[in-house]
C-alpha cells in the first residue's frame, strides 16, 4: 500500500539532482573582471581578437584566470579588484591608441565564480534584480504623438507626389495635427484622387466634406496603422537603446517595453545616472553623400596625396579609406525603414532601405544623374563618421526603395539594417522616472533578506520535529526540498530576484508547510479513530490531497493576477509566489511520501509510527458514529 | 505533543451572530477609517522626490525638517529610516525644476547646516566604479551622504493604481468561479465576504496608522487574500466531507464538527507561517518591514474571518447537505478503512 514504483524514485532522485546542480552557482559569488566591446557600430568584435587581449595582459604582467569570447564581447576575469583595475588601464591604452577616437570600450564588470563545469550546462546565478544589486533604473515615455506626426508629415509627402505624378490638380495639401487635408475643385478629382490614393497608400482611410465651394479630403490613419506606427516607433527605439547601453559595457541590461508606450531601462552595477543618461539620450545620424572616385581623389584615398577641395575623408568597414564629397544628399531622416533582404537578381543578402516622398524624389534625381558612380552611406556617432557600405549606382532608382548588395553576408546584411535603423530615433523620448540605489543598500537587503528567511525556516523546522517527531523531520526535508527547487527553477529560467521575490520565497515557505500539517494531522486523525499504520498514512496522504490541491489552486489564482497585472517589484514577487506554489504541491505530497514509503512502506506489520502522540479523548463514543 | 486535547466539538456556530456582527464592526470601522483618513500611499503611487540621506551622528529630525521647509518645496516628510543614522525627505512633485536639481538644492541646504561644503567628488564603489558623486565635507569628515535619490511621476502612480484595482477583481472572480465550481455558490460567496472583509480590515489599519502603503504591501494583501481563502477552503472540505458521512447531524453540528476537527491544523499552519514572517519582521530590515506588517495582520484576521465568519454566512445562506452531497441513493456509506468495501456476495 504504501509503496513507491521504482520509477517515482527515480524521478524525485533526478530532481533532486536537478535542483541541486542549479542552485550551487547561486553560491559561488562574483570576481571582478575587464570587458571589451567593440565601440563603433561598424566594428565587429569575435574570437580572432581573444590572442590580442590576452597578449596584453601577458606584457603588462597580469594573469586572468581566463580570457573568453562570449555574446559580442571578450571577458577577462581576475581574482581581485586591482589587477581589474591594471587590467582596465593597460587594455584602454593598447586598445584605444587614439584616446579621442576610441574603437573599444574598455569596461569593468562581475563575472559569476562558478566552475566551468556548471557554465557549460547553463547552471547560472540568479539574475539578481536591481534593488539587491544596486545600480541605475530609468523609465522613459516614447512621445507617440511625436512618432505619428512624423508619420503623417511623411505621408502628406507621399500624397503630393502621388497627386502630382497623376495630374490630378488640387487646391492645397496640409497637415492637421495627424490628419491630411487636401482640397479640390470638383468632384470627380476627388472621386479620382480616392481611388488611387485608398489604393496606393492603404493605412490611411478617407473623408470627404464640402466647404464652401470646394471639397476637402480628410485622410486619418487607421487605428490599425497608427497602433504599427507606435509599435514600430517603440520597437526601434527599444533597439536604438540596445546599441547605446552596449557602449556602457554593462553586464546584462534591462531593457523592455512596458505598456504601449514606455521603456524601462535598467542598469545594474552602474553608478553615474549623468553618464548613463547622456549615452542613452544621444542621437546617431545618418548621411548620404557622393564618393569622390577622380583620380586625386584616388590618391588621398590610398594616403598618398591630399584630400581634394570639398571632400572628405572617411574610412570604411574593413578599414580602407574612401573620398567623400562635403555636400550631404540625404539624412536619416528620409529613412523611414531598413529591412535584410535578398537581392531579387543576384539572391546576394540584401538591405532593402525605404524612403519617404522627399528623400525618394531626391534619390530618384541623384540615380538618374549618376549611374557607374559610387554613393556612400556615412553613419556618425559622437560627431565621427563612418562609411557603412558604399555601393555604385548601377541604374535610375524611383519609388523610393533603395536596395544596397554585394559583398554582404547575411549577418552583416541584418547588422547593417539595424544600424541603419537604429541610427535614428523614431520618435523622441524622455526620462519620467528615475533612481539610483547605492550599493550599500543592495548588499544589506539581500543579507537581511535571506537571513530572515533562514531564521524563519530554523523555527519552523524546529516546532515540526518537536511536534511530529519522524514525520516532522520528513516534513522538514520536504520543506528544504521545495526551497532547492524554487531556487533552481528560478536560476534556470533566469527570472530576476527581487527583494519582494525574497519575502515570496519566505511566504512559500510559510505556506507550503501548510500541506504538510494538513498530511500529519490528518494521519493522526485515523490513528486516533483506530486504523492501523499503513491503513492510516495511507488514508492521511489520500484524503488530504483534495484539500491541498484546492487551497494551492486558490493561492495560485492570486499569483497569478499579480502576474498579469503587476509590474516590477510586484511582478518580481508574483513570479517567485506562483513558482513556489507549484514546487510546494510537489514536494509535499510526493517527496514527503516518498520519503515515508521509503521508511515504512516495507515493514508490513507495522505496530505505531513515530508522528508525536496521538491523542485520543477518554470516551470513545465522543465522536458520533458512522450510520 | 498534541496541544489540541479536544474531547468534544466546540459548538461554534451558537455564537455565530455574536462573530458575526463583531466582524460586521470591524469591518465598519476599517471603511470609516479609509474614508476619513485615507491611505498614505507611497511614493510609487502619488509621485514626488524621496531623497534617503545618512548622516555619521544621529540625525536630528526636527533641524533637517526646519532646513527643508524651508526651502518651500511644498509639504514635506521627514522621518527616520530604519535607523537614527537615516532620513527619509519626501518631497511633493514640482511642476518646474528638474528633479536632479531639487536634490541638489536640498542636499546642499542640508550639508551647510552641518557646517559644511558640497563637492562633487569621483567615488570609487566596492564594485571599483568611478562615479561622480555629491560629497558633503566639513572638517575632513563626512556628516551627511546621499545614499539614494528617486522620481516618480504622477503618471506612473496612477497606473499603478490602476493595475492593482484589476488584479483585485481578477483574484475575487477567480476564486469565486472556482469555488463555485468545487463547492456550491453558497460556499463561494461566503469564502468571498468574509475573506474580503480581512481586505478591507488591513487597509483599515494602514489607514488609522497611516503606515506607507507600497506596492509590497499591494502585494502583501493580494497574497492574504488567497491565503486565507485558502483556510476556508480546507474547513469547506471537512464540512463536504462530514455531510458525506455522518448523515445524522444537521448543518449546525456539521459545521461545528469540521471546525473542531481542523482546528489543531488551522493553529499550527498559521503559527508557523507567523513565525516565518515574524522573523522578516525582526530581521527583514526597513524594506521588508511593513510587508510583513501587513501579512501578521492578514494572518491573524484570516483565522478569525474564516474560522469563524465563512462558514457562519454559508450556514445563513442555508447550506444544506443536499448542495455538497450529490449522489440521491441510498445512504450506503463506503468506509474506506474498511478491508472488505465494495466486496459482494
Amino acid at each position: 500500500m504504501n509503496r513507491y514504483p521504482w520509477w517515482k524514485y527515480t524521478i524525485l532522485g533526478i530532481a533532486l539532482l536537478v535542483g541541486l546542480t542549479f542552485t550551487l552557482p547561486n553560491f559561488f559569488g562574483e570576481a571582478p573582471a575587464v570587458q571589451v566591446s567593440s565601440g563603433k557600430s561598424t566594428l565587429k568584435l569575435d574570437s580572432s581578437f581573444v590572442p590580442r587581449v590576452e597578449q596584453v595582459l601577458k606584457d603588462a604582467g597580469l594573469k586572468p584566470d581566463f580570457v573568453q569570447f562570449e555574446g559580442n564581447s571578450i571577458k577577462a576575469r581576475f581574482a581581485d579588484g586591482d589587477s581589474q583595475l591594471k587590467a582596465k588601464d593597460a587594455l584602454t591604452k593598447a586598445l584605444n591608441p587614439n584616446a579621442e577616437d576610441p574603437s573599444y570600450i574598455v569596461a569593468l564588470n562581475l563575472l559569476s565564480r562558478s566552475p566551468h563545469w556548471l557554465t557549460a550546462v547553463h547552471a547560472l546565478p540568479m539574475y539578481l534584480g536591481l534593488d539587491l544589486r544596486g545600480g541605475v533604473h530609468f523609465l522613459m515615455q516614447v512621445d507617440m504623438k511625436a512618432a505619428l506626426t512624423k508619420k503623417a508629415e511623411a505621408l502628406t509627402g507621399d500624397i503630393r507626389t502621388l497627386l502630382r505624378d497623376k495630374n490630378l490638380r488640387h487646391a492645397g495639401i496640409s497637415r492637421d495635427n495627424n490628419n491630411v487635408e487636401i482640397r479640390f475643385r470638383d468632384r470627380e478629382t476627388l472621386g479620382a484622387a480616392v481611388a488611387l490614393l485608398t489604393e496606393q497608400l492603404p493605412d490611411l482611410q478617407w473623408a470627404d466634406t464640402p466647404e464652401g465651394t470646394e471639397f476637402k479630403l480628410t485622410g486619418t490613419l487607421k487605428p490599425v496603422a497608427a497602433r504599427a506606427v507606435q509599435d514600430a516607433a517603440l520597437k526601434q527605439n527599444i533597439t536604438t537603446l540596445h546599441n547605446r547601453i552596449n557602449e556602457l559595457g554593462v553586464t546584462e541590461p534591462v531593457i523592455q517595453q512596458q505598456g504601449a508606450d514606455r521603456v524601462v531601462v535598467q542598469l545594474p552595477g552602474v553608478q553615474d545616472t549623468a553618464k548613463a543618461k547622456d549615452i542613452i539620450g544621444r542621437t546617431a545620424t545618418l548621411e548620404l553623400r557622393m564618393v569622390d572616385d577622380s583620380a586625386e581623389a584616388q590618391a588621398a584615398a590610398q594616403g598618398t596625396g591630399p584630400v581634394p577641395f570639398g571632400t572628405e575623408r572617411y574610412q570604411e568597414r574593413g578599414s580602407r579609406g574612401i573620398i567623400v564629397k562635403r555636400q550631404v544628399v540625404l539624412t536619416g531622416e528620409s529613412l523611414t525603414d531598413a529591412q535584410p533582404g535578398f537581392d531579387s537578381q543576384t539572391h546576394e543578402p540584401s538591405v532593402n532601405l525605404t524612403l519617404d516622398a522627399k528623400g525618394s524624389r531626391i534619390f530618384k534625381d541623384l540615380t538618374r544623374e549618376n549611374v557607374g558612380k559610387r554613393m556612400a552611406i556615412i553613419l556618425f556617432e559622437k560627431g565621427k563618421g563612418e562609411v557603412v557600405t558604399a555601393p555604385v549606382i548601377r541604374s535610375e532608382i524611383a519609388g523610393g526603395r533603395v536596395q544596397i548588395s554585394g559583398a554582404m553576408t547575411t549577418t552583416e546584411a541584418t547588422d547593417t539594417a539595424l544600424l541603419l535603423r537604429a541610427g535614428s530615433l523614431a520618435a523622441p523620448m524622455e526620462f519620467i522616472e528615475e533612481s539610483t540605489i547605492g550599493p550599500t543598500l543592495g548588499a544589506d537587503n539581500i543579507a537581511k533578506g535571506f537571513d530572515s528567511v533562514i531564521y524563519g525556516f530554523t523555527a519552523i523546522a524546529i516546532f515540526m520535529c518537536a511536534y511530529y517527531l519522524l514525520f516532522g523531520v520528513f516534513s522538514t526535508l520536504s520543506l528544504a526540498f521545495n526551497l532547492l527547487l524554487l531556487v533552481a527553477v528560478l536560476s534556470m529560467l533566469q527570472a530576476t530576484l527581487t527583494l519582494p521575490g525574497i519575502a515570496a520565497i519566505a511566504l512559500t515557505l510559510g505556506m507550503a508547510i501548510d500541506a504538510n500539517v494538513l498530511i500529519n494531522e490528518r494521519v493522526r486523525e485515523e490513528l486516533r479513530a483506530g486504523a492501523s499504520p499503513q491503513v492510516a498514512i495511507n488514508s492521511g496522504y489520500e484524503r488530504a490531497f483534495a484539500t491541498i490541491l484546492d487551497s494551492n489552486v486558490t493561492t495560485l489564482i492570486a499569483g497569478v493576477a499579480l502576474l498579469a497585472f503587476g509590474s516590477g517589484p510586484v511582478k518580481g514577487f508574483a513570479v517567485v509566489h506562483c513558482l513556489g506554489i507549484l514546487t510546494s504541491m510537489f514536494s509535499a505530497v510526493v517527496f514527503s511520501r516518498g520519503l515515508v514509503n521509503l521508511w515504512y512502506g516495507r515493514q508490513k506489520k507495522l505496530k505505531g509510527v513515530l508522528i508525536g502522540q496521538v491523542w485520543k479523548p477518554k470516551a470513545a463514543t465522543d465522536l458520533p458514529a458512522n450510520t | 505533543m498534541e496541544f489540541f486535547r479536544i474531547h468534544r466539538d466546540i459548538p461554534f456556530m451558537r455564537h455565530a451572530l455574536v462573530f458575526n456582527v463583531i466582524s460586521l464592526l470591524t469591518f465598519l470601522i476599517a471603511v470609516f477609517f479609509l474614508v476619513t483618513r485615507g491611505l498614505h500611499l507611497s511614493n510609487e503611487f502619488t509621485g514626488g522626490t524621496l531623497i534617503e540621506a545618512r548622516y555619521a551622528q544621529a540625525a536630528e529630525i526636527s533641524k533637517v525638517r526646519a532646513t527643508v521647509e524651508a526651502l518651500q518645496f511644498g509639504d514635506v516628510q521627514v522621518q527616520t529610516f530604519g535607523d537614527t543614522h537615516n532620513v527619509l525627505i519626501r518631497l511633493p512633485v514640482r511642476g518646474d525644476g528638474k528633479q536632479s536639481e531639487v536634490v541638489n538644492r536640498v542636499f546642499g541646504d542640508l550639508c551647510k547646516v552641518e557646517a559644511g561644503t558640497v563637492r562633487v567628488k569621483q567615488v570609487k564603489t566596492d564594485k571599483g566604479e568611478l562615479i561622480d558623486k555629491p560629497v558633503c565635507e566639513a572638517a575632513g569628515a563626512e556628516p551627511v551622504s546621499l545614499q539614494r535619490s528617486e522620481f516618480v511621476g504622477p503618471q506612473v502612480g496612477r497606473e499603478l493604481a490602476e493595475d492593482g484595482a484589476k488584479a483585485l477583481a481578477f483574484v475575487v472572480i477567480g476564486i469565486m468561479i472556482y469555488l463555485a465550481f468545487r463547492f456550491e455558490w453558497k460556499f463561494s460567496v461566503a469564502a468571498i465576504v468574509a475573506n474580503l472583509h480581512d481586505v478591507v480590515i488591513i487597509l483599515g489599519f494602514f489607514a488609522f496608522f497611516q503606515w506607507e502603503f507600497s506596492l509590497s504591501v499591494l502585494a502583501a494583501v493580494l497574497a492574504v487574500l488567497g491565503y486565507s481563502v485558502n483556510e476556508s477552503v480546507v474547513i469547506f472540505d471537512r464540512i463536504r466531507e462530514a455531510f458525506r458521512r455522518y448523515r445524522k447531524m444537521n448543518t449546525h453540528e456539521v459545521i461545528d464538527h469540521a471546525i473542531t476537527s481542523t482546528m489543531s491544523r488551522t493553529i499550527i499552519t498559521h503559527g508557523c507561517t507567523q513565525m516565518m514572517v515574524l522573523s522578516m519582521l525582526l530581521f527583514g530590515g526597513p524594506t521588508l518591514h511593513y510587508f510583513a506588517v501587513a501579512l501578521t495582520i492578514g494572518i491573524l484576521f484570516g483565522i478569525y474571518s474564516s474560522v469563524f465568519v465563512a462558514a457562519a454566512i454559508a450556514m445563513w445562506l442555508g447550506v444544506k447537505r443536499e448542495d455538497l452531497v450529490k449522489s440521491g441513493g441510498p445512504a450506503k456509506d463506503v468506509d474506506p478503512d474498511d478491508p472488505n468495501a465494495g466486496a459482494v456476495v
